[in-house]
């Protein structure tokens, strides 16, 4: 079975802070982190190849700095990692990202696509169809549980609001997955040292089979208007009171508000 | 795809064997504001795939649809990711509409990225509030960004239908005293649908699932008050009301996923939402600040919980919760 996973290396967003004075976001200094759903993908795929064998192929677009990630996850175990950097994919909304990660895909035959269900900074959930769209191959989001794969089918559980499918799909196809369908381990220092130094393939624009007109910020259909940060007003003052008076204060709002239900 | 002569706006109603998801209703009554909104008021488009019957008619017509297109072929009725993109693209084709509004669902974040990519259009994920850019038909989406610590807004000037998911409770279903019914048409799609997809089992989720998003009173806790989450219950309960967590705590382990109420969990607007211990970062309070009234208890007065609180109590939740167990039951 030979995989491939998509990757984006994020900054770190429990770390992130807000300029009060201007409200923008303070990048210097934070901590990225391998998006934490693509941890679960590259785990899950590792797994898959345990038991049916083949090749794992990392995929992720971004700026040179997303190399570090990539050689932290051939410590992981994966076979090959391809970094997609140019300075003309820079500010692809998904749907371009989507028809960049597919062009570089396109030149593979792979059995099966592993995304992770979003990614913490986009916060989408939208690449990994996107993907599967351009790639012309069917899909099935918010994979909760590989269950086998048997003759070229895959079976998956997918986990909706209110019930669990079970789903058989022939490959290649992609999957998005949650975070329960595989739990990463930990690496060994063995493996860390002996590994990472595996050699990254690098593509650019130049190398994959797509237009100027669809990348980057021309090419995205979406454009932002504006960002802004909503910390506003604060709607009431507060009130320090000891804990009898709190409640006392509370029930009293309550009431005066209409009654509890 | 590019601009032609449309104009109306879509909203794709999910239904599950026709009963329809409370999120598509509150889809249609938002897009029926916003359509109002223009000079020219266009029209709220449903969008129905699978059998039809007379009562779906009225019950869209109540929550603002002027319009419906219906495509009743029997093998729509159970929803298929590779069925419904092609089905609602060659609509897409077909009508042209301005935009189209998805319910930001499993299903909705599963299919409309899909139908994006194949019908070349942007789509914005999880919008918590549409505006029209200026008087234009161009939507001006609104969404939190970077794990909701800034929000963008997003807008697809070039490419139509303008799409955006939205999480069920963003907004809120009313109904339109209306006179007439809303007109229809059948959008006729007559080849062969297959998916390689195949359904092997359905299995419902444990019915002990908790309705906080349906809660009239919600008694919510953090990381703050993880060591007495029994009193939480037990305010709740004498409150009449369910309890809610942060993330903190189901990351924890200590509440369940159902519980969890924010930008990754449930949009809940309740009367009132107490929300205990807990800090307030804007991916929680994405899915709570629509309540009507809001009492945030925390002992650092600094926390950007008491930003969207009517009442702010600094102090320790565990007192005050046992203070008012014991008013409560006196
Ligand atoms: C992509 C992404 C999505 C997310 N989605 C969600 C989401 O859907 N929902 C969500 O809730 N979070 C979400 N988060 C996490 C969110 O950023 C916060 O980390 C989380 O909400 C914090 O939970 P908390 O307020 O309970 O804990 P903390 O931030 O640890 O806050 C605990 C608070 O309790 C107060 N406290 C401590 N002791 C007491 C006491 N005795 N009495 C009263 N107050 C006390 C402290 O002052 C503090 O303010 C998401 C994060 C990311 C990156
Ligand atoms: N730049 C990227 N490079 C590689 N994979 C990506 C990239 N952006 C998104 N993905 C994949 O798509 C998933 C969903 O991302 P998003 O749509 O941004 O929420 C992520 O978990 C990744 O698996």
């Amino acid at each position: 079975m030979n995989i491939a996973v998509l990757v984006k290396q994020v900054p770190d967003t429990t770390e992130i802070k807000i300029d009060k004075e201007t409200g923008a976001l303070i990048r210097k200094g934070i901590p990225t982190i391998t998006n934490p759903d693509d941890l679960t993908g590259v785990e899950l795929a590792l797994q898959l190849k345990e038991t049916y064998g083949g090749n794992i192929h990392a995929f992720t677009m971004g700026p040179s700095s997303a190399k570090n990630m990539l050689r932290e996850l051939y410590a992981r175990g994966i076979d090959e990692a391809t970094l997609l950097s140019d300075k003309a994919f820079a500010g692809s909304d998904t749907w371009a990202t989507s028809h960049i990660l597919a062009s570089a895909l396109k030149k593979h035959a792979f059995d099966l696509v592993i995304a992770g269900r979003q990614a913490i900074d986009g916060d989408t959930a939208q690449v990994g169809p996107q993907v599967a769209e351009f790639l012309k191959i069917p899909h099935v989001s918010y994979v909760d549980r590989v269950i086998d794969y048997n003759d070229g089918m895959l079976k998956v559980k997918k986990n909706e609001e209110h019930r669990m499918l079970t789903l058989n799909l022939p490959t290649p196809a992609l999957i998005t997955v949650l975070d329960e369908a595989a739990k990463p381990r930990y690496m060994n220092m063995f493996d860390i040292f002996r590994r990472s130094h595996l050699p990254l393939n690098q593509l650019t624009c130049d190398d994959l089979d797509v237009s100027l007109a669809d990348i980057g910020i021309k090419g995205s259909p979406t454009k932002v208007k504006k960002t802004f940060n909503k910390s506003a007003t604060q709607k009431q003052p507060k009130q320090t009171l000891n804990p009898e008076q709190a409640a006392r204060t509370i029930l009293d709002f309550i009431e005066a508000k209409g009654g509890q239900s | 795809m590019k601009y032609t002569d449309g104009n109306n706006c879509f909203v794709y109603i999910d239904h599950d064997e026709g009963t329809i998801n409370q999120v598509s209703l509150e889809l249609l009554t938002e897009a029926k504001h916003l359509m109002k909104r223009l000079k020219a008021p266009e029209k709220v488009v449903a969008i129905w795939l699978g059998t039809f019957t007379d009562d779906i008619l009225k019950m869209l017509g109540d929550y603002g649809a002027d319009h419906i297109i219906t495509c009743e072929r029997e093998d729509l009725n159970q929803y298929d990711v590779m069925k419904h993109t092609t089905v609602i693209s060659e609509m897409i084709d077909a009508y042209h509409p301005q935009s189209m509004l998805i319910g930001g669902t499993v299903k909705g974040r599963e299919l409309a990225p899909r139908i994006s990519a194949r019908v070349h259009t942007g789509l914005t994920a999880d919008a918590t509030q549409i505006d029209l850019d200026g008087e234009t038909h161009h939507l001006a989406i609104t969404r939190p960004a970077f794990g909701g610590n800034l929000y963008a807004t997003i807008i697809t000037p070039d490419h139509f239908p303008q799409m955006a998911t939205i999480r069920p409770g963003v907004f809120e279903a009313k109904t339109f005293g209306h006179t007439s019914l809303p007109t229809q048409e059948t959008f006729q799609y007559d080849k062969a649908l297959h998916s390689p997809i195949e359904v092997m089992a359905i299995e419902e989720k444990d019915t002990k699932r908790t309705n906080i998003a349906d809660a009239k009173l919600i008694v919510s806790a953090g990381r703050g008050v993880k060591n007495c989450l029994n009193l939480v219950s037990d305010v709740a309960a004498h409150l009449n009301g369910e309890v809610a967590s942060s993330r903190a705590l189901v990351d924890g382990g200590i509440m369940s996923k159902n519980h969890q109420v924010g930008q990754t969990g449930h949009t809940v607007r309740p009367s009132l939402y107490i929300a205990c211990g807990i800090s307030g970062a804007v991916q929680h309070t994405a899915g709570m600040d629509k309540s009507d009234t809001i009492i945030a208890i925390n002992t650092d007065e600094n926390a950007p919980i008491f930003d969207v609180a009517d009442l702010g109590i600094v102090g320790d939740a565990q007192a005050i919760l046992k203070q008012l167990q014991k008013q409560l039951d006196a």
